[in-house]
């Protein structure tokens, strides 16, 4: 059995629409001061350092250089990846179970408002000889996704609208969120269409913000971190990545959660999601989303997380809360950075210090990633507090 | 030697149309966030001044600024104003250009490290008033010279690294 790590700091900074007054360096120094102290150690104690990002969302070629000033790392191991936050995670855990390393340290952030023109990077991730010269807008590849699931599964638009209704208003609650609206299904299917059957309103917007997450080894908690009285561990953790060709996916289902939960919830010893796990924070960048990631995760069986979303099942004082944080509609989408925005979120619930909108004696959580169109790449994390 | 399998593609097939050809022209643009420090720094530039911070702990002077120590990892809030001038850390004779052709001129990068900030410190630029051959610019540049900035006049400058034209040689 390999060593579990667990979470001893976490910093981060709001999400916001725009940051405008802070450069990249100086949020994520914001965020990983509020780390160190949080975990009660000095960057200095730090082995290893892992960052999730992406030069064509940073602006600059070979982005890694920018990295380590700001979280203390500089002439220190650093790993910069290409890959949304969980997976960055996953390769922390690696890291930290070859018992050569004590402490590790994550660190993503998004400065999405200072890219001009989102779409046209998002369509250089298309395959350039047979699918970028047919110049649709990128956001296709979510309509065709959007259409294909909810036509073989059964569930309606009208459920998808109030998975963005749902989660708008949870993060009313999250003063970390950029995107709060007192919004209703309504008002999300009346939002323009975009690539039907999706809305505007179904679409994730785009935030700036920096988090930056602690991690030691189990074992060596009463030494490394004796300030650190609520570690949150990662009991399971798994990733994958389906094919790029998106014609050939089953548009249906999101294969890379189901295998990505499977690997997870092995290593967690979760044979029955529903009943162990007390809490998910799932991907919603775009409202379906999260409807296919329910059921690929085992949270609901397919064609029912509508159904069971509009009798209040995953709201906060529902049986299986999803996305009590608002999640990406809420919070704001912030490229690699979102799903160690979903991990923070289970680690504020799972330390009771998630404020106004915590949740009651919850001991387990899931949270889960996906890379963004056109991608089918995504990580699921098992978090707990024992 | 073996011949190798396959067809060469030849200049001819790529210009003729022989072959697929797939062009397309990102549109890659950002409007980065200069933030506290350098905001202040191209404030600086604009007014004609080169604004360092301090380090409380290690008490470094850093030019370009940042409002945190990335050794000492603390804030930083002190600011003060170098005179301008420095000495020569390195520089080099550059003959190419972005097409790779030959310059007949040479540009010279340098990195200036300024007076008043800590040894080490200091920023890019490049020299002028250095003569237009190789035998002249290296008769007249070595390491540890001095050097002083020639900016823009006032009504030219515009709040960016190039508010400064060029460093050259300090007189005397
Ligand atoms: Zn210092």
């Amino acid at each position: 059995m390999l060593e579990r790590a667990a979470i001893i700091g976490i910093g981060y900074t709001p999400l916001r629409p725009v940051s405008p007054e802070v450069s990249f360096r100086e949020l994520i120094f914001e965020a990983a001061v509020k780390a160190y102290a949080d975990a009660g150690i000095e960057p200095g104690q730090v082995s290893t350092f892992v960052s999730v990002t992406e030069d064509y969302v940073e602006g600059t070629a070979i982005a890694d250089e920018y990295v380590p000033d700001q979280l203390g790392a500089v002439l220190k191991p650093v790993h910069t990846i290409t890959t949304d936050g969980i997976t960055g995670i996953a390769s922390l855990v690696m890291q930290l179970a070859t018992e050569q390393l004590d402490i590790g340290v994550i660190e993503g952030h998004s400065k999405a408002s200072n890219i001009v023109h989102p779409a046209h990077i998002e369509a250089l991730a298309l395959d350039p000889i047979y699918a970028r010269p047919l110049a649709f807008h990128p956001r296709y590849v979510a309509g065709l996704e959007m259409r294909a699931f909810l036509e073989a599964t059964g569930n309606t638009e009208e459920q998808a609208a109030l998975v963005a209704a749902v989660n708008r208003r949870s993060a009313l609650r999250n003063p970390l969120a950029a995107y709060p609206a007192n919004l209703t299904a309504a008002d999300a299917l009346a939002s323009a269409p975009v690539a039907e059957p999706l809305k505007r309103g179904d679409i994730a917007q785009p935030a700036d913000g920096a988090i930056v997450l602690v991690l030691a080894r189990e074992s060596r908690l009463p030494q490394l971190a004796p300030k650190c009285g609520r570690p949150v561990f990662i009991d399971g953790i798994g990733w994958t990545q389906d094919t790029p060709n998106i014609e050939e996916r089953d548009l249906s289902r999101a294969v890379y959660a189901e295998k990505a939960a499977q690997m997870a919830y092995r290593r967690a010893g979760i044979t029955n999601p529903t009943a162990q796990l007390d809490f998910a924070e799932v991907d919603d960048t775009f409202s379906y989303k999260e409807l296919q990631h329910l059921e690929s995760l085992g949270l609901a069986r397919s064609g029912e997380s509508g159904r069971l979303l509009a009798e209040g099942r995953f709201s906060p004082g529902g049986a299986l809360p999803v996305n009590p944080s608002g999640g990406h509609l809420g919070c704001g989408y912030a490229y690699d950075m979102s799903g160690l925005r979903s991990v923070l979120e289970a680690a504020l619930q799972l330390r009771g210090q998630a404020g106004e909108r915590q949740l009651d004696g919850v001991r387990r959580g899931l949270a889960q990633s996906w890379r963004g169109l056109p991608t089918a790449t995504g990580a699921v994390a098992v978090l707990s507090r024992q | 030697m073996e011949p190798f399998s396959g067809t060469s593609l030849t200049d001819h097939a790529l210009v003729s149309g022989e072959v697929l050809l797939s062009f397309w022209q990102p549109k890659a643009l950002y409007r980065w966030d200069a933030g506290v420090a350098i905001s202040a720094f191209l404030d600086g530039l604009k007014a004609g001044k080169l604004l360092a911070t301090r380090c409380p702990e290690c008490r470094r002077t850093l030019a370009p600024p940042r409002v945190f120590c990335e050794l000492c990892f603390r804030p930083i809030g002190d600011w003060v104003e170098l005179p301008g001038a420095g000495t020569i850390n390195t520089y080099s004779v550059s003959y190419v250009n972005w097409d790779a052709t030959r310059r007949r001129t040479p540009e010279v990068p340098v990195v200036v490290e300024l007076d008043g900030a800590s040894p080490g410190i200091g920023i890019l630029h490049l020299m002028g008033e250095v003569g237009t051959t190789l035998e002249e610019i290296t008769g007249k540049l070595r390491i540890g010279a001095p050097v002083q900035p020639v900016w823009k006049p006032a009504a030219e400058r515009e709040g960016a690294i190039t508010d400064i034209r060029y460093f050259r040689l300090a007189e005397g």
